[in-house]
């Protein structure tokens, strides 16, 4: 069971649509038991940065989160989720989770913020990249990126202005700044990539 | 680089999608999950549902067709049309659309972007512009072009910008239907003066339409209907046109 953790930011059920598409068991849950039994976790998320922690440590969700990632089970944040693994966001000035070192920032660019739309992530190798083409487009809504203390996790980067990290992969810890559930083919082949990496790793402990 | 958007607009009456369903090898062209499936395949980047159902005792079937195409169609997706309140706009949302666009309810009461946009996010706020010219300006309109509202359309679009609104979808009433192209002076304007995505409607004709408009009228997206619908231009040959003549196009 992949767990669509519930933290009241929107854009729950369109991960939820995505992965049913998939024919992938998923339930959207803001129960710590519910959490801490799943296989897999995603951490989706449209909203602010700071109202999105708020959330989590209300409801204690902060914490389950890191236990969970701490015992190996594979996570997989989305847009505001993939930035809220990281230390610390511009956005509001607040503290997330520290699973991931770095910081979140603006875009200070001319180009117009929030990028709305489908840019190119130019790949390196990565498990939830597999069967996807290199430089493929997918579905972006943002005004902040990651920024990762080791560029070594770094497994996507696209151009917007700046070349700023647009996934990650750190172990059991996958991030992507665009929305897989919206990007068409090519963003349910990555959401069938988490749920092989998350069904893989039951079968191997 | 960011693409270039192609947006196919269909218009939905009581759940159905009704005019220019003149669609080939459709099994149910005017079931809106059944074309949105065909656009997507055909490499659409988004699509428009437009609501124009008179009667508010059908005003539920629009969510419907909202949850349904959230189920199948896995890129995003708008719905305007009959949208007045924040609770008109939650509905639809919460049913799986990731945007709302607002028009006349907007200009009756401007707040109800920056409500909108404040509890949902810009993003999830379209403010629908028709535009038509009057000499060497253009007001904004509202029903299909009729009724003028004193509204000049470059201070709107900046009102609403300042409002929350996170893109303008503006539509040249003067060009809309006419195939003679988008009109690139209204869309260079407005795409000058707001720091948001301009999306180009109304007018255009054939493929070279959509290029002028990304190149002289800047647009960051662009809508058509009638003649995708038709068939008469494909959307995976318009972005190989597009793609020839280095339009980055997804």
């Amino acid at each position: 069971m992949i767990v669509i953790i519930n933290y009241g930011l929107g854009n729950l059920g369109s991960v939820k649509n995505a992965l049913d598409k998939l024919g992938v068991d998923s339930m959207i849950s803001k129960s710590i038991k519910e959490i801490t039994a799943g296989s897999g976790l995603i951490l989706p998320g449209v909203g602010s940065a700071s109202e999105g922690m708020r959330n989590l440590r209300k409801s204690g969700l902060d914490k389950v989160i890191i236990k969970q990632v701490e015992k190996k089970k594979p996570i997989l944040g989305i847009c505001l989720g993939m930035q809220l693994l990281f230390s610390f966001s511009e956005e509001g000035n607040a503290e997330c989770l520290h699973i991931i070192e770095g910081k979140v920032k603006k875009f200070n660019t001319e180009l117009k913020v929030p990028q709305i739309g489908w840019n190119q992530v130019k790949q390196k190798p990565s498990k939830l990249f597999l069967g996807i083409k290199d430089k493929s487009y997918f579905y972006f809504v943002h005004s902040y990126y990651c920024q990762p203390k080791d560029r070594k996790i770094e497994t996507g980067m696209t151009d917007y202005g700046i070349n700023f990290c647009s996934a990650i992969e750190d172990k059991n810890v996958f991030g992507v700044q665009f929305h897989p559930e919206k990007s068409g083919e090519d963003g349910l082949k990555l959401l069938k990539n988490f749920t092989d990496i998350v069904y893989a790793n039951n079968t191997g402990n | 680089m960011l693409a270039k958007r192609i947006i196919p607009c269909l218009d939905v009456d009581q759940g159905r999608v009704v005019k220019g369903i003149n669609f080939v090898k459709l099994r149910e062209a005017g079931d809106p999950i059944e074309m949105g499936k065909f656009y997507n395949d055909q490499g659409a980047d988004e699509l428009v549902f437009l609501d124009i159902t008179a009667s508010s005792d059908n005003r539920k079937t629009i969510i419907e067709v909202a949850r349904n195409v959230a189920k199948q169609v896995f890129i995003p997706f708008t719905v305007g049309g009959g949208i007045r309140t924040v609770e008109d706009m939650r509905s639809i949302l919460l049913a799986g659309a990731d945007k709302v666009s607002i028009n006349t309810a907007a200009l009756k009461n401007p707040q109800l972007i920056s409500d909108g946009a404040n509890i949902f996010g810009n993003q999830c706020i379209v403010l629908a512009i028709d535009a038509k010219r009057n000499n060497n300006n253009w007001k904004v309109y509202v029903n299909g072009g009729r009724t003028l509202t004193g509204k000049d359309v470059i201070n709107w679009a900046k009102q609403g910008v300042s409002l929350g609104a996170g893109e303008i979808l503006l539509t040249s009433i003067n060009r809309d239907g006419t195939k003679s192209g988008y009109d690139l002076e209204l869309t260079k304007k407005i795409s000058e003066s707001v720091n948001i995505p301009v999306i180009a409607s109304g007018g255009a004709g054939n493929e070279q339409d959509f290029y002028e408009v990304f190149i002289k009228g800047k647009a960051d997206a662009t809508l058509a209907a009638s003649l995708f619908h038709f068939g008469e231009l494909k959307i995976k040959e318009l972005k190989n046109y597009l793609a020839n003549k280095q339009i980055p196009v997804r």
